[in-house]
């Protein structure tokens, strides 16, 4: 454990200090439950129209749509704030002084500062929409649980290689930040990318069929779509191990290429000077 | 000077500011068109799998879309000074500044910044508007064009009166204002489909509460030619962008309460 | 009548308390507490036009919220103000068109404007007939010796730049008071020289009347005829800064490097403010025994290297009004 302590240390300081906004994260609650509520009446509507269209039950896009919203803080569109901010005032110079792996010290703090976002909203809403709605005689609109137990097992799999592989596609976007000094500019682009080829707009199984194949291959699906299929059993037995397979692989590629490509950057801040 | 040529004045000034970045400015723009474009993905995505709905199709639906997109980019465009009013006003102490002038506060915060980078909803919603002419009976003739406008111009007033009562809420907090992004960006998701395929209640809360349908979805039947397949009386349609108006003046009643507010407790 | 006039004027605000931790967060939902907090407890002071008033006080003493009053920005829990007739926070448009305000830590420039456009837009805000405002402009141009400046976006000004400019904007529409909040804050020693010439001269030449807040107490000496120290809501005193110093403040200070260990003193009207191992700092008033017989006391008997008399700082003249004003309190 002794060689983590830093990384887990700076894990833990971001993960504490955002847990500190509770009007934050209730706010945030309530702007999604309201997405969530428009969203799964669209989809009511739809299918209202035209189930048999469907490429999943309603019930199982309603659970969609709540395990996005719940998560939406995991997702990674756009660049930690923090490293934006350490790059005006010239804190990355001093992190390449730390006698840490650069990369592994700020994916550290990236991870901490999603998943301390995304928790305290990700209870609150199976509170809500997995307790309260059915509670209220609101139960076909309720957030489900798993289909069955292999679900809920490879789900705690599906969800760590989530947030994993969400932290290395955010790590990306951050040394892209840094490098380029233009963090609006990132986001502006990384945000819709994001949206849609993750699946969090809507399940990649919605779009037209000549874009299936390699929607489901690119890397952004690990990161809401097999996770929530796997959930929900749509993707199950060999096709789920195959979606897991995804996540780790992507992760492993992208991470080894935000490895390289910070280790470039670091020298070209050395070269310059900090 | 009056109040609207100080206004034209307030807007040269922040057009010019802005003209200094001209590369960044262009790149926000696009940047912008890019990321709202994304909406028109998802609801074409929905039609061509499911066909039609509530009587709607994707022709119908992208004016439902591109009429609410358009409208909402100008308001977005106009309304600056009233989104970060709680941040970089009251927050950091710059409305004394505000207050120290000789002109209604409301109109300086309208004049504080015109931001381009919103003409790139508009530039996507235009384009998706000439793809709706081409797939949907729109029938583009000097009264279609008007009840447009018109519908146009009601919304825009309804979306200035959240941002608004936004800036209102300021007065007594300035903790997670972005909550009003529900009324704002949400209201734009919701309106983008048309409201008969909504529950009751949500249909009331956006006929009655947030008129999001009398300058969204009402005006565009008219310019369809279609009854409500509600009910709504023919007569009335035309009327309805009213209730921006109505909702614009309500919220500047709620605006002068937080005036005085703040006028007593300095905070 | 007086230009400025506060009677009685006192500002009450309601602060709410919560305790620490999620508990406190919790309980304070449902029932909030709240403590009063007396920021003016009877303010009464007038102002003739032409004069220039220093308001001194530590942070919190209440001088900001006297000027927020005064302005036109907040609004007195009881209290009259008048302001060249006008009551501010009721009639807050004409009475700002009539004043000028410079914060030392806000601009009221526009960031990415040229200096003459901010200008420009500045006279349309306040309406500034267009011949009126250039002369007036061209005034104050050559005054604070901006022609270099004015094409070039604010951003890229140095603070002392931006200091003059600031100066500029709050006069362009030729105001008759002009209230001053710490203009003098963060600038090199030379810009704060160019501000309080520039100040004066407004004061002297052209009988703007001038209220002046500051931190610093060499502000206070360049400018002001007169003072008024401010603590815990009320005024403590209001006097000419003349008096200030030769009145009740009239102490001064003898430092004495002796060529050996410092010896005891004691003589009347004398009092050992702080020793050292070969120096003496002492504290006397010239009524009871003038200076050069104190000194000619001390070189006949010991034998001294360097001896100076002093006056006492401003802040610790401050210092000791609140001392007594908290000796009367108790």
């Amino acid at each position: 454990m002794a060689p983590l302590r830093p990384y887990l240390a700076a894990f833990r300081a971001r993960f504490q200090l955002l847990l500190e906004y509770r009007v934050a994260a209730l706010a945030g609650f309530a702007t999604q439950l309201w997405w969530g509520g428009i969203r799964i009446m669209v989809f009511a509507a739809f299918y209202g129209a035209h189930a048999a269209a469907a490429p999943i039950s309603l019930a199982d896009a309603i659970t969609y749509v709540w395990l996005g919203q719940a998560l939406l803080a995991l997702q990674p569109w756009s660049a930690d704030p923090e490293i934006g901010h350490a790059v005006r005032t010239g804190g990355v110079g001093y992190d390449s002084l730390r006698p840490l792996d650069a990369y592994g010290f700020w994916y550290a703090r990236s991870l901490g500062w999603m998943l301390a976002r995304a928790l305290p909203r990700a209870v609150l809403m199976v509170l809500f929409a997995g307790f309260v709605l059915p509670l209220v005689g609101l139960g076909e609109w309720a957030w489900r649980p798993p289909s069955s137990l292999e679900a809920a097992l490879l789900f705690i799999p599906a969800f760590v290689l989530m947030a994993a592989l969400a932290a290395a596609v955010l790590m990306l976007a951050n040394i892209v930040v840094a490098a380029t000094l233009n963090e609006r500019g990132v986001n502006s682009i990384l945000t819709p990318v994001v949206i849609v080829f993750s699946g969090s707009m809507l399940p990649l199984n919605f779009y037209p069929k000549a874009w299936q194949s390699w929607l489901h291959l690119q890397p952004l699906a690990g990161i809401v779509d097999v996770p929530f299929r796997i959930y929900f059993a749509d993707l199950h037995g060999g096709a789920a191990l195959q979606g897991l397979a995804l996540q780790a692989g992507w992760t492993l590629v992208l991470v080894a290429i935000g490895r390289l490509a910070m280790a470039r950057m670091m020298r070209r801040l050395e070269m310059q000077g900090g | 000077m009056n109040a609207l040529a100080l206004y034209g004045r307030y807007v040269v000034a922040s057009l010019r500011a802005q003209a200094q970045y001209p590369t960044a400015t262009l790149m926000l723009i696009l940047g912008q068109c890019a990321a709202t474009s994304i909406e028109i993905l998802g609801v074409y995505a929905l039609f061509s799998r499911f066909g039609s709905v509530g009587g709607w199709k994707f022709g119908e639906a992208a004016l439902f879309y591109a009429l609410v997109n358009i409208t909402f980019s100008l308001a977005d465009l106009l309304t600056r000074g009233f989104e970060v009013f709680g941040t970089d006003f009251v927050r950091t102490g710059a409305f004394d500044r505000v207050l120290l002038r000789p002109r209604a506060a409301a109109l300086q915060l309208a004049g504080y910044e015109v931001r381009l980078s919103r003409l790139g909803r508009m530039m996507q919603a235009v384009a998706v508007l000439v793809i709706a002419t081409r797939l949907a009976p729109i029938h583009w003739d000097a009264a279609t064009v008007a009840m447009a406008l018109w519908a146009i111009t009601g919304g825009v007033a309804m979306f200035c009166g959240i941002l608004v009562l936004q800036a209102t809420m300021a007065f007594w907090t300035v903790e997670s204002l972005e909550v009003a992004n529900v009324l704002t960006y949400g209201g734009v998701q919701a309106a983008q489909y048309p409201l008969n395929i909504y529950a009751t209640w949500f249909r009331r809360l956006l006929t009655f509460g947030v008129p999001l349908a009398c300058v969204a979805y009402y005006p565009v039947l008219v310019i369809l030619n279609r009854p409500d397949p509600l009910g709504a009386p023919d007569w009335l349609l035309p009327f309805t962008p009213l209730a921006g108006f109505a909702f614009l003046t309500l919220s500047f009643l709620a605006w002068r309460a937080g005036m005085a507010r703040y006028a007593s407790t300095g905070s | 009548m007086s230009q400025i006039l506060v009677e009685a004027l006192a500002k009450t605000y309601r602060v709410a308390e919560r305790a620490p931790g999620l508990s406190g967060a919790l309980s304070g939902l449902v029932r909030r507490r709240w403590r009063e907090v007396h920021a003016l407890a009877g303010v009464s002071f007038s102002l003739e036009a032409g004069e220039l008033l220093a308001f001194i006080g530590p942070n919190g003493a209440g001088k900001s919220t006297t000027v927020k009053i005064l302005s036109g920005i907040l609004r007195p829990t009881s209290g009259r103000v008048e302001v060249g007739g006008l009551v501010p926070y009721e009639d807050r448009i004409r009475h700002v068109a009539r004043i000028g305000v410079v914060f030392g830590q806000r601009s009221q420039l526009w960031w990415d404007l040229p200096v003459l456009d901010g200008f420009d837009l500045l006279a349309d805000i306040y309406r500034v007939e267009p011949a009126r405002y250039r002369k007036r402009r061209d005034e104050l141009v050559s005054m604070l010796r901006l022609e270099p400046l004015l094409a070039q976006p604010v951003r890229q000004l140095s603070l002392g730049q931006r200091m003059r400019a600031e100066f500029a904007a709050a006069l362009l529409h030729d105001p008759q008071i002009l209230f001053l909040d710490e203009p003098t804050i963060g600038l090199d020693a030379p810009s704060k020289l160019a501000v309080r010439e520039f100040v004066r001269r407004l004061n002297r030449e052209q009988g703007v009347t001038v209220l002046l807040t500051t931190h610093d107490m060499h502000d206070v000496e360049a400018l002001a005829e007169r003072v008024i120290v401010i603590g815990h809501g009320r005024v403590l005193t209001d006097s000419p800064f003349a008096s200030l110093r030769s009145g009740v403040f009239a102490e001064r200070r003898l430092h004495v490097d002796f060529a050996g260990p410092a010896p005891e003193i004691t003589m009347p009207g004398v009092t050992v403010r702080s020793r050292d191992e070969g120096s003496l700092e002492l504290a006397f008033n010239p009524a009871d025994i003038p200076a050069p017989q104190l000194i000619a006391a001390i070189t006949a008997q010991h034998a001294v290297d360097d001896i100076h008399v002093d006056e006492v700082a401003i802040e610790e003249v401050i210092a000791r009004f609140y001392d007594l004003h908290d000796a009367r309190e108790a």
